[in-house]
């Protein structure tokens, strides 16, 4: 690797073509995400990851690495600017960490500790989003959807299935399943599914295995976000930094 | 709805996935909405998911995956309209019909509802019914209208004149004044070849005229030189900018030019096809758009070998169906693909990955018209008109507060006084320069200059005069931006509907300067953050008018001071009548509320006026 840029001062390499966040993953800098993810190609919808490269924003998981590139990522405006962006999350769903099976594995939660969030800020949006919890062996609950579309990609490119996609339109939308009823039960989904597994909010869960480990002993419990990889998952494929896999088995 | 008829419209579209949104429209314009079984035969005979039909089904506005009403009225809602009194009618039919807006009536007969703008506010209050455009509405033909609905009236059974769409020309220079024969702009391209051609859009300086400015010459090149099976040519005529009709008038009038444009272009970069993406609100202009490229082919002007010049070249017509995030190139050419309008992650741009992954050229219609002027003419006769950066003319929509509203033609450089004094505005206060995506200019401004360089534009001027609330207008312009954007990205889809809210809690005097402040940090976090230009042009406007008309908005607070945005005794008030107590101690220390509260409970309400309140200050902080 010959050709590099420069990340908050240090020098990062990058092989061609990959992107600012990837190359940054790759030399363990953590650069703030919650739609990337290594497996899948690059979202650029939540723009947690906004970076300035030579002055300028620029959605890091979505903008190819240069030679020479200043890159601006955890400084104080930025990280003030992904603190808004977490509470604009936070107030659109409805988020009631204590009571979340996914608390202590949930890369939002994570993420807004991280960025030093204290308070939402907004006035809560309060949506109406039923629980689909028509699956035998998976529950699916709206309420924490951040429209990243990890599902979305990993039904798609992984599984090959397609249960997952958005519908509607500005803060109408919404996540949607691959059938007439619009439950899960009714579409060839599996909780063997790569799509299981991928969420990074507490959507998509797993039924009976339910606060299996102790809020206090989980991922981003143990160490921040930023330590952890922040892949925006837990229990990942190979993450052996992760002291804990997900309940499934 | 008949299978033999949802048969035939796949057909139609060759059972093509692309064509999806198209298979849509014409479904739902056969059984007036979009049931759930249809959308999965839908998907079923298109083998293509079925969450991927109800994607696209549930994002476009006027499409319905619930009963819609047999009759459905949507009035057009721009702040032009609104200045015409469009809510006083739409509250009338509302009445008139026994009606709640946006909800169908319970016999499924009629819902009357909103829209974003349509196009005619030099000639509203407008509606669409059905999705056909009605102009100039009156309290006379709202009341028809009623009895039309009520007795069952087919739409195309209304009065004709209803329907009539003026043109509204106001000053004609050198492209609404061509005098070209249709097809001669394109032979005189063809006589000068593509490179050439190219050479001569170059010399003119044209830059795109949707506002952006991009070189034209440049576009077509990068389009051009791209590698890709086929090249396409995409006229964007989803004319959504609030305050926006001059493509209107171009289609309805210039077609030929527009035609000829796009040809040119096809010529230009190599390209043999074409799309015209029509906004759906234009949906009128369909049948007589279509008539015309029948004619043009048979006049061997368009199609197979033009002219008998060896050049092939045809086009086709794409609806919208109610979504200003079209107008954005990347997710135009999405929509084209029949998928939901979310713009695309750029780079790649569509010069090199658009309309099926091949390179792409999208240009606005008035771009495509100019472009055949300037084959005819040549780049330095066209160079010679406007400014050195700015060259040639601009269509300038007016509307709102002027004695003429309707198109006006001037070149590059004019001054915002002398397109005001032109079409006999008065005691203006305010221009909006790009419609509600572009800056506001107060009175101080007026001698600022149309053109990329000052006051960029794609041409949408709206007047308010000094007896308009500025803070109305912001108001407007934000719920727009909340119900168009496409929900892609974090800042722009929460941000807008944060605007929205922040701006309707001014609204009810229930805003404190904390509030203006959040409207300031929300326009900062989306310049920059957002995934398109819609998010990064949101809040222009209205940060524009914070700064400039600021006592509009100071008007509107309920103090001075910082207010908390929760109202502790308010929410105390549902305690008090559970206990019955309205005593002194059951309030709260400075209870301002609980007296605005009595006040507008009083009568009949079960809280009475407290008689140990604190007197309330005063609630209007006029300046």
């Amino acid at each position: 690797m010959n050709d590099s840029f420069m990340l908050d001062g240090e020098e990062i390499p990058f092989t061609p073509g990959q992107t600012v966040m990837q190359a940054a993953a790759a030399a363990g800098k953590y650069i703030p995400h919650l739609c990337w993810h290594p497996d899948f190609a690059a979202h650029g919808s939540c723009k947690l990851c906004t970076v300035k490269i030579g002055g300028r924003f620029a959605t890091s998981c979505t903008v190819r690495a240069a030679a020479g590139q200043e890159v601006e990522n955890r400084t104080d405006e930025l990280d003030a600017r992904r603190r808004t962006l977490l509470q604009l999350l936070f107030v659109e769903g409805n988020h009631f960490c204590p009571s979340c099976e996914k608390s202590g594995d949930c890369a939002l939660q994570a993420t807004a500790y991280e960025m030093g969030m204290l308070t939402p800020h907004f006035d809560h949006f309060y949506p109406d989003r039923p629980v689909d919890a028509s699956h035998p062996e998976v529950l699916l609950e709206f309420n924490r959807c951040i429209l990243c579309e990890l599902c979305v990609r990993a039904s798609r490119e992984v599984d090959g299935k397609n249960v997952f996609a958005l519908a509607g339109r500005g803060t109408k939308s919404h996540l949607i399943v691959n059938s007439e009823s619009g439950r899960l039960a009714d579409t060839d989904f599996a909780a063997t599914d790569r799509a299981a597994e991928v969420c990074p909010v507490g959507v998509i869960l797993k039924k009976r295995v339910g606060f299996a480990v102790p809020i206090g002993a989980r991922t981003y419990d143990l160490q921040p976000i930023s330590a952890a990889g922040g892949d925006g998952t837990t229990g990942r494929a190979g993450d052996t930094s992760a002291p804990r896999k997900t309940e499934a088995g | 709805m008949a299978t033999p008829e949802l048969e035939r419209i796949l057909a139609r579209h060759r059972g093509d996935p692309l064509q999806l949104l198209q298979i849509l429209i014409d479904v739902q314009a056969h059984q007036g909405w979009l049931p759930p079984a249809t959308l999965s035969a839908i998907a079923e005979a298109l083998s293509i998911p079925r969450a991927r039909v109800e994607s696209t089904a549930s994002f476009y506005s006027f499409l319905h995956t619930r009963p819609a009403g047999e009759f459905r009225i949507l009035f057009s809602d721009n702040i032009t309209d609104r200045m015409l009194g469009n809510q006083a009618l739409m509250q009338a039919l509302c009445e008139t019909l026994w009606l709640e807006p946006g909800k169908v009536s319970e016999d499924g007969l009629v819902c009357v509802d909103t829209t974003s703008c349509t196009g005619m506010c030099d000639q509203g209050p407008a509606v669409l019914a059905n999705g056909r455009t009605i102009t100039r509405l009156t309290p006379e033909r709202i009341d028809e209208m009623a009895h039309l609905i009520r007795h069952r009236v087919p739409v195309g059974d209304w009065p004709p004149e209803w329907f009539h769409v003026e043109d509204n020309i106001r000053r004609r220079d050198v492209l609404l004044d061509h005098g070209l024969a249709p097809g001669a702009a394109l032979a005189a391209a063809l006589d000068r070849g593509p490179t050439a051609l190219l050479s001569e859009i170059e010399r003119s300086g044209l830059r795109g005229r949707g506002g952006a400015g991009f070189g034209s010459d440049i576009k077509w090149r990068a389009c051009r030189d791209a590698w890709g099976d086929a090249h396409y040519v995409i006229c964007n005529a989803d004319e959504g900018e609030p305050g926006t009709f001059k493509d209107r008038v171009l289609l309805a009038s210039y077609f030929d030019m527009v035609v000829d444009g796009m040809c040119i272009a096809g010529l230009a970069i190599g390209a043999n096809k074409g799309f015209i993406y029509l906004r759906g609100e234009y949906r009128y202009l369909l049948d007589r758009l279509e008539t015309r490229l029948t004619e043009r082919r048979e006049q061997g002007l368009l199609g197979h070998n033009i002219l008998g010049r060896g050049f092939s070249f045809d086009i086709k017509i794409h609806l919208g169906a109610g979504a200003y995030i079209c107008g954005e190139e990347s997710a135009l050419i999405e929509s084209l693909e029949g998928k939901p309008g979310k713009p695309r992650i750029r780079p790649p741009f569509p010069v090199t990955n658009g309309y099926r992954g091949q390179p792409t050229t999208v240009n606005n219609v008035e771009t495509l018209a100019l472009a055949a002027l300037i084959a005819v003419r040549g780049g330095e006769w066209f160079r010679a008109i406007g400014t050195p950066a700015s060259t040639g003319t601009k269509l300038l929509s007016v509307s709102g507060d002027v004695a003429s509203p309707g198109i006006y033609e001037f070149p590059f450089g004019v001054t915002v006084a002398e397109v005001l004094a032109a079409a006999g505005a008065h005691d203006t206060q305010a221009v909006t320069s790009a419609g509600a995506a572009g800056h506001c200019l107060a009175a101080d401004e007026f001698d600022r200059r149309i053109a990329f360089e000052d006051v960029a534009t794609g041409g949408s001027i709206m007047v308010f005069d000094a007896s308009r609330d500025m803070f109305e207008v912001a108001r407007n312009f934000a719920h727009f931006f909340a119900h168009e954007s496409c929900g892609f990205c974090t800042p722009c889809r929460v941000g807008t509907a944060v605007n929205a809210r922040l701006l309707d809690k001014l609204a009810a005097n229930r805003g404190s300067p904390y509030d203006l402040d959040e409207i300031g940090k929300m326009h900062r976090l989306m310049q920059g953050t957002s995934h398109c230009g819609l998010g990064n042009t949101a809040t222009i406007a209205i940060d524009d008018m914070l700064v400039k008309f600021r006592p509009a908005f100071e008007r509107r607070l309920m103090s001075p001071e910082y207010e908390p945005a929760f109202d502790l005794d308010a929410a105390l008030s549902q305690a008090r009548r559970m206990t019955g107590r309205d005593d002194a101690d059951a309030h709260l220390g400075d209870n301002r509320s609980a007296l605005a509260a009595a006040g507008a409970r009083a009568p009949g309400g079960v809280e009475s006026a407290p008689a140990t309140a604190k007197p309330a200050p005063a609630k209007d902080v006029q300046p």
